[in-house]
């Protein structure tokens, strides 16, 4: 298994084991091979256990896989457990220095003991530093037995303690007593079948935590305006867009902030901010998770239905209420989509790297003022808090930001008269004023209640119908603006088809490969958005049968798509996982393999997106 | 309600000094109940915005929903204005408030809208301390819902169905004051003498400037036993002080006897005159408003005027260190950091 394996971390919350496991995420990186790093953390701060996992695989799959070839554990809370989980063959690294109880034992799991708490105690005084060195000892013993590169090791430990240099002499140590200590006990060392070799196949890739990207897609979309509450997983968002505006959004000569951050009192008074900031002529945003957008529902439908740009990344969580709010899901589509009482719909973005992250939320808020309504980012806590293998984030210098139909004073001057909703151009979508611009043209009254196209209140039937008609018709204009479906293949090969988003996509394209390699070939297309554009309707269209591939129980993307473009239920077959973790290529392969027995065709050539590459042909 | 209003104004109108006469700075005919103390208080803002020669575009006008909410659509016609959600409109005036700080922003709300489903917004907007101008006005019950009680009618009251709150009655100044508010005021919407004065002095404040105006429900609370009602308030009516304002660009021409005057110099050089009623009382101390407004209540008076403002007063954007510059006008060049710096970021990455 070179440079093809998944290896797990179980440590207790709060011992300082990220940024060691981090290290070893990013060395293997940087020797060039596509890595997969993915925390599993509880809601907790300190005590409870939390996993990191890697998955280590040159072809550049990076979706979860199941099976753990190589466990590390620092938790005796978790051991059991994690022991019954390594695969058969497979390897159980351990701190020694407490004896593994006789009931941990497995004739089929090669122990690799290590005293690494001892170790530390008989090397280092402070208690801080033992506990917090001994993650670089198995650092160090993992190097030993895969071959990881010490001076990339040393490289990224520099770079991590940059103005520290006790620390990065501390480490060092402790990562040489572990690659010495492998070294002397273990035979053979390095592992005979799990090993890392230097590749070239992360190209130009970066490593980033999607809310990094969101945050950092605020700041050059032009957001000046973050009202949030928090909540995980969609803290770090927030987080990132305040590191990112203090380092490049405060004025130069006034010292003073081009930006302004309210921590709410709440979701409801979050979303309100946006909507009043965003009403009076600044870009403006938030960041919240399922349980905020069910709090910011009823403000949705007014930004809505009085036609105020909005901007909202939902970092999706475990549902319903609470659920599991530090486990994965797509479970929001549907409360996000039809968020608010009465007949609403809402835009939908929805990235599936760091890449897209950056991209579409700097486009959501063009988006959002030319189409004057929310526009919802959907992301997710695999996306937003794991470190992700991404193409490099990008912005074209020539970009200016696309303000929509505003009105100036000058245009204002003009016009005989304003009227806020009236559709003059046809396509449903009005022309606005900002507050302020004229003395006497152009102001109006905005509410959530029943208006006429001068923004007169009215609860004339006719008048309503006219203006939720227009609404509609803004509605059909939106499929023109939001992006289209990433198509795998350049034509049709398959009577049979597969439609995913965000996060499922890695493990769909490999779970494709699979089936690929079984016989089975299937058309595959990625979902970027909602409203779904024409090319997602033809190719549902073209084929007899498409796998809707989502992380939710009931099928949400497959129920928008039946509902929005009245696709037969039946051609629709749903490959659902909701237990919290990424969704596996097993698991999809699986899934469809069932559904297509006895169906088997012609084997195609297999087609698949490999980091630092294009398209690559196999 | 009134269904028309006279076109004819005197030619010889007065105007302000923007050259604007009265009729500028109203909005459309209310559709509230005829006697409703909310079109005073309208009234009121209408005459203060004249006589502070505001210009009527620089001015956002934001509310919530119910009676008083709907008061906005009422005066400075030339204004933006927003009629937001139920107890929501503080947090959609932060927004606002926070992407332009040069427009002046009054905020209209009820004694529902802020002291029941949007106490947790209103507490809140106190805190931040945004430069808004806050109207309650206050009738102690839910109007457009037709006359329940609200959380601010006072304990005993009775209701136009004849029964009696048996709650206590939260009382939004004395709230305010606990929160910190820089600037408290109680008026009466039957007294335009005081409640102009204290809107223009509320509208030179640079912070969250509170009026709690109790505004008589003429349909359903302004019955015997209503302590919300015109007669009782006016019997039991008791002020802090005659109030008079004087804006910066005006001469000082009022007369005040010695010894019984405060004059409280406002930030932008504006001057409130306060002829105390009182001479154990000090606006500008929050432990005398406090024992003040404790005084009068156990007294069963219903305290009217300034009751307390900080002058030293300092804002949302100057605690955040916003530029001066309002967000909503920043161009690309101070807002994108461009590609270079995002190569570096990328190159930090790897």
């Amino acid at each position: 298994m070179l440079n093809d394996f998944v290896i797990r971390f179980a440590n207790v919350n709060g011992t300082g084991s990220a940024s060691a496991n981090t290290i070893f995420a990013k060395s293997v990186f940087r020797m060039g091979i596509p890595v997969t790093p993915k925390n599993i953390f509880p809601s907790n701060i300190q005590g409870l256990p939390t996993w990191y996992e890697v998955r280590v695989n040159e072809k550049g799959y990076l979706g979860r896989r199941d099976g753990i070839d190589i466990m590390v554990c620092l938790n005796p809370q978790s051991m059991a457990k994690d022991i019954a989980n390594v695969r058969s063959g497979g390897y159980f690294m351990y701190d020694s220095s407490k004896d593994l109880h006789r009931e941990l034992t497995r004739d089929d799991v090669h122990y690799l003991p290590i005293p690494m708490m001892q170790m530390c105690m008989d090397k280092f005084a402070d208690p801080r530093q033992r506990q917090l060195l001994k993650n670089m000892v198995y650092i160090g013993a993992l190097a030993a037995l895969l071959e990881i590169e010490v001076p990339v090791i040393h490289q990224i430990i520099v770079e991590q303690f940059k103005g520290k240099e006790k620390l990065v002499t501390a480490n060092y140590e402790a990562l040489q007593m572990g690659i010495d200590y492998a070294k002397a006990h273990f035979n053979p060392c390095p592992l005979p079948d799990v090993q890392v070799q230097r590749r070239d196949k992360v190209g130009d890739w970066i490593l980033m935590d999607g809310n990094s990207a969101c945050g950092l897609g605020a700041v050059y979309g032009g957001a000046t305006v973050l009202a949030w509450y928090p909540i995980t997983p969609s803290t770090s968002l927030a987080d990132a867009f305040g590191k990112y505006a203090k380092k490049m959004r405060i004025d130069p000569e006034t010292g003073k902030n081009n930006y302004a951050i309210v921590q709410a009192e709440d979701e409801l008074a979050a979303i309100g901010m946006v909507i009043g900031a965003n009403w009076n002529g600044a870009r403006s945003f938030t960041a919240t998770s399922g349980p905020g957008i069910s709090l910011m529902s009823e403000f949705l439908g007014l930004a809505y239905f009085a036609e105020i740009p909005t901007v909202l990344v939902d970092v999706q969580r475990g549902g319903p209420s609470t659920g599991m709010p530090t486990r994965t899901q797509q479970s929001d589509l549907i409360s996000t989509a039809y968020a608010s009482h009465g007949d609403t719909k809402h835009i939908m973005l929805m990235p599936s790297t760091p890449a897209e992250c950056f991209e579409m939320t700097a486009d959501a808020f063009d988006l959002a003022e030319q189409l004057q309504t929310p526009v919802m980012v959907m992301t997710d806590l695999d996306l937003g808090m794991n470190d992700n293998m991404s193409p490099p984030l990008k912005w074209d210098d020539k970009r200016e930001y696309n303000r929509g139909k505003v009105l100036d004073a000058e245009a204002l001057e003009k016009l005989e008269r304003f009227g806020r909703y009236l559709d003059v151009d046809g396509d449903g979508i009005t022309y606005r004023t900002i507050p302020g611009t004229h003395p006497t043209k152009g102001s109006f009254f905005t509410r959530g209640t029943s208006r006429d196209e001068y923004a007169a209140y009215t609860e004339e039937g006719p008048a309503y119908v006219r203006n939720m008609e227009r609404l509609a018709r803004k509605w059909e204009s939106a499929k023109n603006y939001v992006p289209g479906p990433e198509v795998y293949q350049q034509e049709k090969k398959s009577e049979f088809g597969m439609l995913f988003f965000g996060t499922t996509t890695w493990s769909a394209l490999e779970a494709r490969d699979m089936l690929e390699a079984e016989g089975i070939t299937l058309d595959a297309m990625r979902v970027k958005s909602f409203p779904f554009n024409d090319e997602v309707r033809n190719f549902v269209d073209s084929h007899d049968r498409v796998f809707v591939i989502e992380q939710n129980r009931d099928a949400q993307l497959k129920t928008l798509l039946v509902n929005e473009i009245g696709i037969d239920p039946g051609q629709l077959i749903p490959v659902l996982n909701f237990d919290g973790f990424p969704i596996t290529a097993d698991l999809i392969k699986q899934k469809i393999f069932k559904n297509l027995v006895g169906k088997l065709k012609t084997p195609y050539k297999a087609v698949h997106v490999a980091p630092g590459d294009s398209q690559v042909e196999e | 309600m009134t269904f028309v209003r006279p076109a004819f104004r005197h030619p010889d109108a007065p105007v302000n000094r923007l050259g604007y006469t009265r009729k500028f700075y109203e909005g459309a005919l209310s559709t509230l109940c005829a006697g409703c103390g909310h079109d005073s208080v309208s009234g009121a803002i209408i005459q203060s915005c004249f006589e502070m020669a505001v210009e009527p575009h620089k001015v956002a006008k934001l509310s919530g929903i119910g009676c008083s909410s709907k008061t906005p659509t009422y005066f400075l016609a030339n204004s933006h204005g927003f009629n937001s959600v139920h107890g929501r409109m503080p947090s959609v005036a932060t927004g606002a408030y926070m992407a332009n700080r040069d427009l002046m922003y009054i905020g209209v709300s009820g004694d529902g809208d802020s002291a029941s489903i949007g106490m947790g917004q209103f507490v809140h907007a106190i805190r931040r301390n945004l430069n808004i101008t806050y109207i309650i006005m206050n009738n102690g019950c839910y109007g457009l819902t037709k006359g329940q009680d609200s959380a601010t009618a006072d304990f005993g009251s009775v209701n136009k169905s004849g029964s009696a709150n048996m709650f206590h009655a939260i009382d939004m100044c004395g709230l305010a004051l606990e929160l910190g508010a820089t600037f408290v005021a109680r008026s009466f919407s039957g007294d335009k003498q005081q409640l102009i004065p204290l809107i223009k002095a509320a509208m030179s404040h640079p912070g969250f400037a509170l009026i709690d105006v109790v505004s008589p429900c003429v349909t359903f609370n302004n019955n015997p036993g209503s302590t919300k009602s015109y007669d009782y308030t006016r019997e039991h009516i008791e002020a802090t002080g005659a109030v008079d304002f004087v804006p910066f660009m005006n001469e000082i021409t009022t007369e005040y006897a010695e010894g019984d005057t405060v004059e409280v110099a406002l930030h932008d050089g504006s001057t409130i005159h306060l002829n105390k009623l009182s001479p154990d009382f000090d606006p500008c101390d929050r432990h005398s408003a406090v024992s003040r407004l404790y005084r009068a209540k156990a007294e069963g008076d219903i305290l009217t005027g300034l009751i307390y403002i900080d002058t030293e007063s300092k804002d949302l954007h100057y605690l955040l260190n916003t530029a001066d510059q309002p967000l909503n006008q920043l161009g690309k060049d101070k807002l994108c950091p461009g590609s270079s710096a995002l190569d570096k970021i990328n190159a930090g990455l790897r």
